[in-house]
């Protein structure tokens, strides 16, 4: 049998785990693994700035591909630095295998240099973690992190492999078997429940798809499409679905939650019956949860049990991968169709139509002559087109992106949800232009955010990555800002980044010092040729500064804990739904 | 609120305790007890834990429970189809004018005294937490100098096993 270092089998490993792309940066603990990447020619390693871009760089990677991503760092730091990261993919379900560096076996427990117990830290963020303190456990348990990661509902696993495990000689064969008694991913959605949804589904006066990130997860859009054909029930996609059902399809009424559109939220908090699709009542869906959906049924399809009742209890609940549930119930709801049981929504559309006309998206260019930041976007998405990998951070300018950018294919729109971290676009965006070096991938961006992370353009330039960023700079952070001009008198505490210095930083010289084409933009008449002018290099990654007001607020807006039926289209302004029933039994 | 004891049979590993204990503290849920032993397999320890719930929330535990990678089975043993033990260690004051009155409550508790000083006796006692509070009240009046107690273990009455059908998976995948 073979024999070679822990660290030679580690890379053997990743090898046969078809890992082709890892983002780390090395150190003292992890060196040994180093050693023998070096020469893998399958494995490609990229050498991030920060071990907070390996690990969203990773989840982009991921988020884009439906692959495993991989980060690498060293123990205590490096190690730390992948928390932030690790939290993100943890609450959006992200495939994700971490390897860490850890210090001798020996020396665990004692305080040495550069030590962290990275297992004990992230335990409440992973699905799984793995101290490795033996040569021959290594391919083992990285086999076992890629199988968790990947299957039932994805999610982040760490393996934190001791150095002198990495040093030990040991022996590699492959495959190897498992070990994973306790882990039984998923189960085969119940027949008798499936059934049930769909005699509720045809049964119901005012139905809802409410789909979720697991949609896309299960790569289940396409029987989607057939399900909503078939029955004609209204659509509405979360901020992790979106691009899981057209935007332009008529049955879609857009994002619900929070900054949904009125359409979407409203047809929520009237449905009859809700038919939700791997997704998880999240608090900024819900509004206040005990006021969310009154009159619904709600039949609750997820791959995780605990998902099903933890916030709104389900009156038909179905456990298992949501691209099998929708085809099961495709043929349940044929069979009632079948025996002549076919849903009546025409009233129902006429309702939803009412709500999507009177109150579409949209937005006012700002008085002061500054530019809109929503219109930046929506030319941005209407210039490159809807094959466009987006890439969002966090704050109004991901808002906006959900909201003024068309999607219509799966996987063109990545952004952090769950936990909403800010920096996430940058490295997110390298890691979805490593796995998909053929798309397009516009980073929008925040300058709140884009100072968090930006270090990583170095990276793309040095490594040949040629992503776009937008920066939509509005001198502030802007969702915050916005917060305290609702709920705070309007008293900007701390939230002017730039306090009135234009420029700092200037933003098309930062990008120029990292080897990235500098753009600015700050007018609205120059923003299609900006956006042209951008797309046209690829040879290097281009910064655009597009420079905005700071004034405008994302709407619609449900405040955080009240009812979803308190939604605001403005300021202090509510849709009037009792004209709008009214004028939908006048149209009878 | 109402008292729920949980077995969880789990692999025998270092740190599935911490994982276990850290999962009850996130989601918000305080342990009455926990107790943690080996079983008949030696690859498998069991823990029993008290815990004092509402049954939607026990449910959500359960189920967290559940997704842990090492906890291959968790079963909730009802109290009336169950046998629930703890055990009592405890130092009580006792000199001569006093001893014999401490005896006659250990007898009367079917307790048993493991240590005699001059000045006080260690008595063991094992029983339902009803038991041993209600052996703990008649014998704070003569002074209870130190008292320590085991958290709660509990099997299921009757022969059915819950362990038969997990050990069994850890058995074939080793």
């Amino acid at each position: 049998m073979e024999r070679l270092t822990g660290a030679q089998a580690m890379v053997r490993a990743l090898e046969e785990l078809d890992a082709r792309v890892v983002f780390g940066i090395p150190g003292g603990a992890i060196l040994p693994a180093y050693d023998p990447l070096f020469d893998s020619t399958k494995v490609r390693h990229i050498l991030v700035r920060h071990e907070q871009g390996a690990g969203h760089a990773a989840t982009g990677y991921a988020q884009a591909t439906g692959r495993v991503g991989v980060c690498m760092a060293t123990s205590g730091p490096g190690a730390t630095n992948l928390v932030t990261p690790i939290a993100d993919a943890y609450m959006d379900s992200v495939p994700l295998v971490a390897i860490t560096g850890q210090v001798p076996s020996g020396a665990i427990g004692t305080d040495a240099f550069q030590e962290a117990d990275i297992c004990g830290i992230t335990m409440p963020i992973t699905k799984h973690n793995f101290l490795v303190q033996n040569a021959e456990d290594i391919p083992r348990t990285l086999a076992e992190a890629f199988h968790i990661a990947a299957t039932g509902r994805p999610g982040p696993v760490l393996v934190d492999i001791a150095k002198d495990a990495l040093q030990a000689e040991t022996t590699f064969t492959w495959p190897v078997e498992m070990h994973l008694p306790g882990y039984r991913p998923a189960a085969k959605p119940h027949g008798k429940q499936v059934r049930e949804a769909a005699r509720l589904i045809v049964d119901a006066e005012r139905p809802v798809l409410y789909v979720g990130g697991g949609v896309l997860k299960a790569h289940a859009t396409e029987e989607l499409r057939v399900l909503a054909e078939l029955t004609g029930v209204p659509v509405v996609t979360t901020l992790m679905a979106r691009g899981a059902f057209p935007d332009s399809h008529p049955q879609h009424l857009g994002m619900p939650g929070m900054h949904g559109s009125v359409s979407a939220v409203t047809a929520l908090q009237r449905s009859d019956l809700l038919v939700t699709l791997g997704a998880r009542f999240d608090d900024r869906v819900t509004g206040k949860l005990s006021s969310f959906a009154p009159e619904a049924t709600v039949i609750h399809a997820d791959i995780d049990p605990a998902e099903i009742s933890k916030n709104r209890t389900a009156d038909v609940p179905i456990v298992g991968d949501v691209r099998e549930v929708i085809a099961d119930l495709i043929i349940a709801i044929q069979a009632e169709h079948a025996d002549g049981r076919k849903g009546d929504f025409t009233a129902w559309w006429k309702q939803c139509n009412a709500w999507r006309r009177t109150y579409p998206l949209g937005y006012d260019h700002p008085d002061d002559g500054t530019m809109a930041p929503q219109y930046v976007i929506e030319r941005l998405g209407k210039v490159c087109g809807p094959s466009t990998v987006i890439v969002a951070g966090v704050g109004q300018h991901q808002m906006w992106a959900s909201q003024f950018v068309s999607y219509e294919q799966p996987h063109t729109w990545i952004n952090s949800g769950g936990l909403g971290t800010m920096g996430f676009a940058v490295p997110a965006a390298m890691g979805a232009k490593v796995g998909r070096p053929e798309a397009l991938v516009w980073a929008i961006d925040g300058d709140g955010c884009f100072q968090m992370t930006n270090q990583e353009l170095t990276t793309c330039a040095v490594e040949g990555i040629p992503i776009k960023i937008a920066i939509i700079n509005n001198g502030a952070l802007g969702m915050v800002r916005q917060w305290q001009t609702l709920f705070y008198d309007g008293r900007y505490s701390h939230t002017d980044l730039a306090k009135g210095a234009r420029y700092i930083p200037d933003f098309v010289m930062l990008a120029e010092a990292m080897g990235c084409v500098g753009l600015r933009c700050e007018n609205a008449d120059d923003v299609d040729a900006t956006i042209e002018k951008a797309m046209a290099i690829n040879d290097a990654p281009v910064v655009v500064d597009f420079v905005v007001g700071k004034d405008a607020m994302v709407w619609p807006m449900v405040a955080a804990g009240t009812s979803n039926d308190d939604i605001k289209i403005a300021r202090e302004t509510a849709p009037d739904f009792e004209y709008e029933m009214g004028e939908v039994s006048s149209d009878e | 609120m109402s008292r729920h004891t949980l077995s969880v049979l789990v692999e025998n590993k270092p740190g599935v305790l911490a994982r276990v204990a850290s999962l009850f503290s996130r989601r918000g849920f305080n342990i009455d007890s926990l107790a943690v032993g080996p079983t008949e397999h030696p690859d498998v320890s069991r823990m029993t834990i008290a815990v004092n719930v509402e049954d939607l929330p026990l449910e959500q535990v359960t189920k967290q429970l559940n997704k842990l990678v090492n906890v291959l089975k968790v079963v909730e043993l009802d109290t009336d189809a169950s046998v629930q033990r703890e055990l009592l260690l405890v130092k009580v004051k006792a000199d001569l004018t006093s001893r014999s009155q401490v005896l006659e409550v250990v007898q009367l508790f079917r307790a048993k005294v493991v240590d005699v000083a001059a000045d006080a006796v260690t008595i063991e006692a094992t029983g339902t937490v009803d038991k041993l509070e209600a052996f703990i009240r008649v014998l704070e009046p003569f002074g209870i100098r130190e008292l320590v107690q085991s958290g709660m273990v509990a099997v299921g009455r009757g022969a059915r096993s819950i362990t038969d059908r997990s050990l069994r998976s850890v058995e074939r995948t080793a």
